[in-house]
């Protein structure tokens, strides 16, 4: 790998913007066939440094240099035609297309007089689309597919053209167990085919079973690349947050309380059915499962957003009809929804307006809604949950992840609930302030909520949970307890194989 | 609210500098060009400005708090109309022959209650059906001028009370009635805005429906309470423009709509919702006013004025996209 020519080097990118220098002199190299992880918490730079390589942003001093060649880095066409593909986040697709479409937009092949050659297209499309052997063809509609396939038209895009680089921004974000090893089969195809593999992610397992070197930014700053087999999980946290991380479960120490909330057969449609369980005051119960498993639909069942179709929900024993989240507010039953920025989060408003958006009917004095009332609110919690802002007047859309996290949170605290459901409590949320949510959940049921807490991380339940329900296919399958859990059994269970079989 | 953010205050306070703008321009450029020896600021002519501003304008708040709780009202101008013929007519109602004067406050109060029944409806239909309010505002512009059509046919609706005339013409403390109305309009809107549970919600509702209704925000009946209110100011502003001109097309009022809506867009308030001031409408509206003026001070035609304020919407929006584009660069580290 020495004696390569590195397929992209970044040499001294510095990216300052008004009263910050986002990034601060970041150089690494990507070889050829290699899979190079970079990390760092979020607000280190990785955004900045993926849009300055993508054309969006242009580096105030550096250099990008591809195969050996300087670049000037103008547009995102230019990066195209460079070679350096993207595979997003947020997918950036049109779901009334087809995959073919899609994966030749702007460069759709023509005939005569500027028709599109539509056999020609499928056909190409078809090819590259056997090579990733997807379960769909050049004809398949867009909307139609899975986020995971949907995922893989992006890839396929990036093999139409002669990729260098190609740059994975948390692919794994909103997969499956079972689509992510369909990944990372493709990223290995890619590997072998000699490509270099930029691979951004949070995900210490995926980093060390994936990559073969690890970047870490922190504060704008390159912070080191390390060889993924001479490192360990440790000294790559320590790299990018400057002290070492207790991911071990905290046992519960506190008292377990009455039954908040019991749920008897009950269902919705095709979403789930016949689901059965309890909440007691200062217990967390963990909802593992895959993506459709049924455990969002739970929640927002619960929540008065879904109505069941049979069964019934019982709050303090007492049976209960939800019509309406407020409805479900009134009854003492919060839920932080699983995508915060389009469900939980007002965007355009101030930290304070989004904490007391659901009771500010509550903060009047006549007919005004009252400041001090509301900033009273706001200091509280903000205090409580250690929410780091500059003050209550910061648009919330300014904040970190977590910080914007603790604002949801916060909210339904200061609502003096009896049940909070947490829907992916960290998604999308940093290293350090991953812990803190931890805790602070733990710390919530230690203070007699009943919380129930919805994860597609094996590592988030088991280590927030009380007890987890394990989930497949709108059923739960088997109910674990934090003493007995084992993860084998989780993973049979949440993979359809009841516990009899196994 | 929501001034924690600098780029809020460079929007909010660009109309108020191109107003000044347009105050500099046109009398500098009248001194040279315009034939009235008179000076373009003077003192009556800029009161003028503002009780002329005052039909559109008391409509753009409307518009604004619609637009801010993500809807917007195609059908204000047919409402004006409706409301307009209501006044007028009931005026002359033989059943309020016997009360003389007293009927003015009666026909008052139809014509602000037929505002804010075809307002409801409008509420009531986006809320029920959950059709897009532009299609459902849209069908109700033509159905509520469709009554308006069937009320006289073609001919105008008049009828002149003197009392009303002198109300209307009247001035308090060297202000026109109009223009009262459009100034009590702006605060109380913009207190409902500002400072009520109701205007809270709108902006949530506007900026993320599905947070709003997640934090329990029950979102219908918002929207049909924006309806009302638009419908009763858009009543409003028929009510204190004809009482003093007596006299009712069924046309009038057409292109209200548009007129409304550039002001607001004019004043900063995004067609997405979330997100407005009715201060900037206020700005807005002058800012038309003071084009429309200024051209005609100018010696232009109305065809020029037209084309000119559409030119500058576009310009504006332009300039706002640009400063928003800068704004997002620098929050996205």
């Amino acid at each position: 790998m020495t004696d390569q020519t590195p397929a992209l080097r970044l040499e001294g990118i510095v990216k300052t913007f008004p009263g910050v220098r986002a990034l601060d002199g970041v150089s690494f190299s990507v070889m050829p066939g290699e899979v190079h992880a970079l990390m760092g918490e979020n607000g280190a730079g990785k955004s900045t440094l993926m849009k300055v390589l993508g054309g969006i942003y242009r580096p105030d001093e550096g250099t990008i240099v591809v195969n050996e060649k300087p670049v000037a880095m103008t547009s995102p066409l230019e990066a195209k035609a460079n070679g350096i593909m993207f595979i997003h986040q947020e997918l950036s697709l049109a779901g009334e297309l087809s995959v073919a479409e899609n994966i030749y937009l702007g460069a759709l092949p023509r005939k005569s007089f500027g028709r599109v050659d539509w056999k020609l297209l499928y056909d190409r499309t078809d090819a590259i689309l056997s090579q990733l052997k997807v379960p769909f063809d050049a004809r398949t509609l867009v909307g139609d597919l899975s986020i995971a396939n949907q995922q893989m038209v992006e890839i396929a895009r990036a093999l139409t053209v002669d990729a260098k680089a190609v740059i994975f921004d948390e692919p794994t974000a909103s997969l499956t167990d079972a689509e992510k090893v369909v990944l990372f089969d493709v990223i290995a195809d890619l590997r072998e085919s000699g490509v270099g593999i930029i691979y951004i992610s949070h995900r210490m397992e995926e980093i060390f079973k994936m990559t073969d070197r690890i970047s870490v930014l922190r504060d704008g700053q390159y912070r080191g690349t390390l060889v993924t087999a001479e490192t360990n999980e440790d000294e790559v946290t320590q790299l990018m947050i400057g002290r070492s991380l207790d991911l071990s479960r905290n046992a519960s120490t506190h008292e377990i309380g009455e039954v908040a909330l019991e749920v008897q057969g009950l269902s919705c449609g095709d979403l789930f059915s016949d689901v059965s369980f309890e909440v007691r005051r200062g217990e967390v119960v963990g909802f593992y499962g895959l993506v459709g498993a049924g455990r969002t639909e739970i929640a927002e069942t619960l929540f008065g957003l879904r109505e069941p179709t049979a069964g019934t929900i019982l709050l303090d024993g007492k049976p209960t009809r939800i019509n309406s989240p407020a409805d479900a507010i009134s009854r003492g039953i919060s839920l932080v929804p699983e995508d915060r920025k389009g469900q939980g989060l007002v965007l355009g408003m101030n930290c304070r307006d989004n904490m007391t958006l659901p009771q500010v009917a509550d903060l009047t004095s006549g007919p005004f809604v009252s400041n001090g009332a509301e900033v009273a609110i706001f200091d509280q919690y903000r205090d409580r949950l250690d929410i780091r802002t500059p003050g209550w007047k910061q648009m919330v859309g300014n904040l970190s992840g977590g910080n914007q996290q603790k604002i949801v949170i916060g909210k339904w605290l200061s609502m003096h609930p009896s049940v909070l459901i947490v829907d992916e409590p960290t998604r999308g949320i940093d290293v350090g302030s991953k812990s803190e949510i931890h805790n602070l959940i733990r710390d919530l049921a230690a203070h007699g909520y009943a919380v129930i807490v919805i994860s597609s991380e094996m590592p988030e339940v088991l280590h927030v949970s009380d007890r987890i329900i394990a989930m497949y296919h709108g059923k739960i399958m088997r109910t674990f307890t934090a003493e007995t859990v084992r993860e084998d059994n989780l993973i049979q269970a949440i993979s359809g194989i009841s516990p009899e079989a196994a | 609210m929501k001034n924690g953010n600098k780029t809020v205050i460079l929007k909010s306070s660009a109309i108020w500098g191109f107003i000044v703008v347009e105050l500099i321009f046109f009398s500098v450029a009248g001194s040279f060009l315009s034939l009235s020896d008179k000076a373009f600021m003077d003192l009556n002519n800029m009161l003028l400005l503002f009780k002329q501003s005052a039909p559109i304008g008391i409509i753009a708040m409307g518009m604004t708090v619609i637009m801010i709780n993500g809807n917007i009202d195609l059908s204000v101008g047919a409402t004006f109309a409706l409301a307009a013929i209501v006044l007028l007519d009931s005026l002359t109602w033989p059943i309020f022959a016997g009360i003389g004067d007293w009927v003015i406050p009666i026909s008052w109060a139809l014509a602000l209650l037929t505002g804010v029944v075809v307002g409801a409806l409008n509420g009531l239909i986006v809320w029920k059906t959950g059709v897009d309010a532009f299609i459902v505002t849209l069908g109700s512009m033509l159905g509520y001028r469709g009554l308006v059509f069937m009320y006289h046919g073609e001919q105008p609706t008049s009828h002149l009370n003197w009392t009303l005339v002198d109300f209307a013409e009247a001035h308090f403390l060297g202000i026109d009635t109009a223009t009262w109305f459009l100034l009590l309009v702006t605060l109380v809107m913009w207190i409902v805005m500002r400072h009520t549970v109701h205007g809270r919600n709108a902006y949530a509702i506007g900026d993320n429906r599905e947070a709003a209704v997640n934090a329990g925000i029950r979102v219908g009946p918002h929207m049909m309470i924006n309806f009302m209110i638009i419908g009763f100011l858009a009543a409003l502003s028929a009510v204190v423009f004809y009482s003093e001109s007596g006299s009712v097309n069924p046309n009038d009022g057409e292109l209200y709509e548009l007129w409304t809506i550039t002001a607001v867009v004019l004043g900063g308030t995004k067609l997405t919702g979330g997100a407005g001031s009715i201060i900037s409408t206020f700005g807005g509206v002058l800012a038309i006013q003071l084009m429309r003026k200024g051209l005609v001070f100018l010696g232009a035609g109305t065809e020029t004025v037209n084309l000119a304020i559409g030119l500058i919407l576009i310009a504006v929006l332009f300039l706002d996209k640009q400063l928003n584009i800068k704004g997002k660069e620098a929050l996205r580290i």
